[in-house]
């Protein structure tokens, strides 16, 4: 397949995905309590019976479901209007906006984290193969597959905060809000710390695995053979040929995984109190608050098709095979 | 028919002779099955039903009492047995568990077996649909789908819904495996061979191919009922599970909730993890060493060390060439 | 042979056997026992029979290619060194400088990530032989030369055929100008038009330079076309060794006579179909039988042969064979 047909074929289905995505949430919003203009203007606002159908007209809830009310749904959400929460009482794009970039920084520093160390012992992994550092990372990787995220964040709550005296809610101190940044950076980082290290923990297994069965298929390959016979090192075989093909497919999973960190961040957001994406999701689950509800699924699912779609295009420019054709 | 189910009977026979030698299948085996045992037990294993306040000599409820202070296990926020809590949440965790994980295997070598064995549009459709349930990302989405179905008031009960919900999401791994291994059953001689003497297309699944990939089968359930126990601890930690019929995951949900963290109550948040950890590393265990047993790896690579160079005086190398 | 009496052999193998032990099991399969042949400079050798016989092993062998479980035993001489003395270091410093392998199926033999002008030039700056330029240029002229245009040095494997992936595999073994060359199979997997355009690449190498080529072939068309000597195995062993006329007209061991006779005008047929056609197969190597090895398939059989390993003879001037109806003094090797 050549490389636009494949750009274009992943397009198709990121098209197709979101548009899923879109549906079940229109479909969601219909079966989920309470009128939808409420929906918008917020659930206690007092506003007289005239002015809720003048309302209802302007949001076309008196045309048919289907096509008209779900296209103008659809062409809400697109130009970020997501309804107002019915507990925050502000506009539901706002509140996501303010954490959506916490929730980045705590996904973004356990994916490298755990995408660079994972790398790297899943390489040693599988080019030392049953040797005592395989046999220890394998039994490592078991384990925290088999593990539930929150409980061991919960572990490592109760542990990080009764023997190193770590926090254990929130993202900087109270006390600190507003303060130089020399006092708030020390203060943001102690309560990464426990939050970030559940999160590297839990993905290491996983990107350890996936980088161990990998290097084990290239390091069978017969041009490992040929590098070899040309005389070079294991080092060097290693580095020049062996790498480059083995990193390649984990590119891809690295994006599919991303929905999986996206249930990681809910569940360690939770257990942390951290003030995130995942925290909101969770809290709006317990409050019945629908439309925040909503606006938060919309978002990590989009946020999640779109990082995939990204990845498949880098993918493209990465691999010869697909860029030159 | 028969033919084809005795050869399975048999390879299970031969089966079993490798397996009882491979350790961490055998410690799988018995993970999960010390917990169904203990979740079929447990009115037999306790003391105390899970429901009952344990009370001390005034007749207060006593709460977070450390293990032997009362029982095995001590007592949570409300005075109740954790002992008599995880073992009757065993038979509500395996329960939801197994039957999620039963229903996504069945969706899945159902429609596994249809993409593969007809091809064509209704493969391209199932495929598709794979693709994209694979990219949304499922807690969100089950939060969601879970939190909608509670508010149709349909008298589900919550176990239920968290039952349809897993099991109907989590099937598109063992769908495309079984898949493609169904394509290259298909094209082997003996099905061209039943397909030229005219057998319908029931009694060749039936009778050719679900023989075939019953093993591959069998070994990625087990795979999906550790996921499976993983996600409803997960929801039901997240406050979707039953609070009348708690489960571990419900347990956690009440230990996190009722600061059994910062009174210190280990008793009441380490045993339920333990215990979920205990399941999914048997059935992680296990799974691996079916699959691997069905599909053995490759044996080695390019890298692995240098072959030895061993000297063989003269003597004994005409000594060899006498005896080979 | 030729030229056997001025020159001295560039290659010696001397009674080297291999074993493997499998990992499951713990068994061990003897794939290589007591093998001794010459190479000698410009020479081309082709190694014959059926799969499994231990061509393929002998070449990985020699340059101590094979994995951990496996054990050499015996001595291989290249020049006057013997190579299985060398630690892993100094063997890597004779691997492509000075013995370069063409293996089976270019297919999977190039690195698909790497471009093929680079993979040939690394062969060359990794013995360094020249700087990064001139082994540029390098690259460009051993490409002309197998009849690739330059620019395509720049191209990845998938977008060569099948025939300029092995011929680009030629080029990148004979970057370092080694003084020997294995090829592993060079045509299977190849169609006839592109075979023959390998073998004439072959051909005139070995013309142009003067190199000696060992050629590992199940197809004896291929030797007839291009060697001077042959080794004929069977399980393991060497079975017949000699001049490839003498092996062609004069045939002395059973296996080697239902050989010829299985490509009754050496037209390339189907060698493999040609090849089944001797009754029985080849015996396995974690159970080999205790005589000959051939003796279970062997129609001429004596009842010695099923007890006693018949020793390699020299039946003739340089002409060995390994068979109890032959006879000729015991091989000194």
């Amino acid at each position: 397949m050549s490389r636009r047909d494949l750009l274009i074929r992943k397009l198709l289905l990121s098209l197709v995905t979101m548009f899923v995505v879109v549906a079940i949430n229109f479909v969601l919003f219909r079966i989920l309590p309470g009128d939808p203009v409420r929906a918008v203007i917020g659930r206690n606002v007092k506003i007289s019976a005239e002015v809720q159908q003048s309302l209802r007209e302007q949001f076309g809830l008196d045309k048919p479901v289907f096509p008209d009310q779900f296209f103008s749904t659809l062409g809400q959400w697109a130009r970020g209007n997501l309804g107002v929460s019915w507990s925050l009482r502000k506009p539901v794009a706002e509140i996501l906006v303010a954490k959506l970039w916490n929730t980045l920084l705590l996904i973004g520093l356990g994916q490298i984290l755990s995408i660079f160390l994972g790398v790297v012992l899943g390489l040693f992994a599988g080019w030392k193969r049953k040797t005592a550092l395989d046999v220890g990372a394998l039994t490592f990787s078991l384990i925290a597959w088999a593990t539930p995220t929150f409980w061991l964040g919960i572990i490592l709550l109760a542990a990080g905060s009764s023997w190193l005296g770590l926090p254990t809610r929130g993202i900087v101190s109270p006390e600190n809000v507003g303060k130089p940044l020399y006092t708030v950076i020390p203060d943001l980082m102690a309560h990464l710390f426990l939050p970030t290290l559940t999160l590297s923990i839990l993905y290491l297994g996983e990107y350890m695995l996936i980088m161990r069965s990998s290097i084990l298929e290239v390091l069978s390959e017969d041009y490992i053979l040929t590098a070899k016979a040309k005389g070079m090192s294991h080092w060097q075989v290693l580095w020049k040929h062996a790498l480059k093909n083995a990193m390649l497919p984990i590119v891809t999973i690295v994006a599919l995984n991303l929905g999986f960190t996206v249930s990681g961040a809910i569940y360690i957001e939770t257990v942390f109190s951290y003030d995130g994406l995942g925290k909101l999701f969770q809290t709006a689950l317990t409050k019945q608050d629908y439309p925040l509800l909503q606006g938060a699924f919309l978002l990590l699912a989009v946020s999640v098709i779109l990082a995939n779609m990204l990845a498949d295009i880098l993918y493209t420019y990465l691999d010869p095979r697909v860029k030159a054709s | 028919m028969q033919e084809s189910w005795l050869l399975f009977k048999r390879n299970l026979a031969d089966f079993w002779k490798t397996f009882r030698h491979n350790r961490m299948g055998l410690m799988g085996a018995f993970l999960v099955l010390t917990a169904i045992l203990l979740a079929i037990f447990a009115p037999l294993v306790t003391t105390t039903s899970p429901n009952e306040i344990i009370r001390d000599a005034n007749g207060r409820g006593l709460t977070f009492a450390p293990p032997f202070v009362h029982g095995p296990l001590g007592t949570d926020d409300a005075g109740h047995d954790v002992w008599a809590q995880l073992a009757f949440g065993a038979r509500i965790s395996l329960t939801v568990g197994f039957l999620a994980g039963f229903i996504a295997m069945f969706v899945g070598s159902l429609l596994g077996i249809l993409a593969g064995y007809f091809g064509g549009w209704l493969d391209n459709l199932i495929m598709r649909i794979t693709d994209v349930l694979l990219v949304i990302p499922d807690l969100p989405l089950m939060l969601v789908l879970v939190a909608a179905i509670r508010q149709l008031n349909l008298q589900i009960s919550p176990l239920t819904v968290l039952i349809l919900v897993i099991g109907l999401l989590y099937w598109t791994s063992t769908a495309r495996l079984v898949r493609s291994q169904v394509l290259t059953i298909k094209e082997r001689q003996f099905v061209a061979r039943a397909r030229a003497i005219g057998a319908g297309h029931i009694h060749i699944i039936r009778n050719h191919i679900l023989p075939q990939i019953m093993p591959l089968i069998v070994a990625n359930t087990v795979l999906i009922l550790s996921t499976a126990i993983l996600i409803e601890s997960g929801l039901a930690f997240l406050g979707l599970g039953d609070p009348t019929q708690p489960s571990w995951g419900t347990m956690l949900n009440f230990a996190f909730d009722r600061n059994a963290i910062s009174n210190n109550a280990w008793w009441f948040y380490l045993p339920p993890g333990l215990a979920i950890v205990w399941v999914s590393l048997g059935c992680v265990l296990l799974g691996n060493v079916l699959e691997e047993m069905l599909n053995p790896r490759l044996t080695g690579h390019h890298l692995e060390g240098e072959a030895r160079v061993v000297k063989i005086t003269g003597e004994e190398a005409a000594h060899a060439q006498h005896l080979g | 042979m030729h030229n056997t009496s001025v020159k001295s052999p560039l290659l010696r193998v001397r009674h080297l056997s291999t074993e493997f032990v499998m990992p499951v099991d713990q068994r061990v399969a003897r794939a290589l026992e007591d093998v001794s042949f010459d190479v000698y400079p410009g020479q081309t050798i082709g190694l014959v029979g059926e799969s499994g016989c231990g061509k393929t092993t002998t070449l990985m062998s020699v340059m101590r290619l094979l994995p951990a479980n496996a054990r050499l035993s015996g001595q291989v001489f290249f020049k006057d060194t013997d190579l299985l003395t060398l630690n892993e270091k100094s063997m890597r410093s004779y691997r492509w400088k000075e013995l370069a392998i063409v293996f089976q199926g270019a297919m999977n033999a190039l690195n698909p990530v790497m471009r093929v002008g680079e993979q040939i030039r690394e062969a060359i700056t990794l013995h360094k032989l020249m700087d990064r330029e001139q082994a540029e240029t390098r690259v460009g002229e051993l490409l002309e030369m197998v009849g690739i245009p330059k620019e395509r040095g720049a191209q990845y494997p998938f977008q060569y055929s099948g025939g300029m992936r092995q011929r680009a595999m030629i080029a990148m073994a004979l970057a370092c100008s080694p003084s020997l060359l294995f090829a592993d199979e060079p045509t299977t997997a190849l169609d006839v038009m592109v075979q023959a355009q390998v073998l004439e690449l072959l051909k005139k190498i070995q013309q142009d330079f003067g190199l000696a080529i060992v050629i590992v072939t199940h197809d004896l068309g291929v030797v007839a076309e291009l060697c001077d000597t042959v080794v004929v195995m069977y399980g393991g062993k060497v079975a017949e060794y000699g001049p490839v006329d003498m092996i062609y007209n004069a045939p002395q061991h059973p296996y080697t006579q239902r050989l010829l006779e299985s490509f009754p005008d050496l037209a390339r047929s189907d060698p493999s179909e040609a090849l089944a056609s001797i009754p029985g197969t080849p015996p396995r190597l974690t159970e080999l039988p205790p005589g000959c090895r051939f003796e279970p398939r062997c129609y001429v059989r004596l009842e010695k042969c099923k007890f006693e390993a018949p020793p390699l003879l020299e039946v003739n001037d340089n002409h060995f064979a390994a068979c109890h109806l032959c006879k000729g003094a015991e091989a000194r090797f």
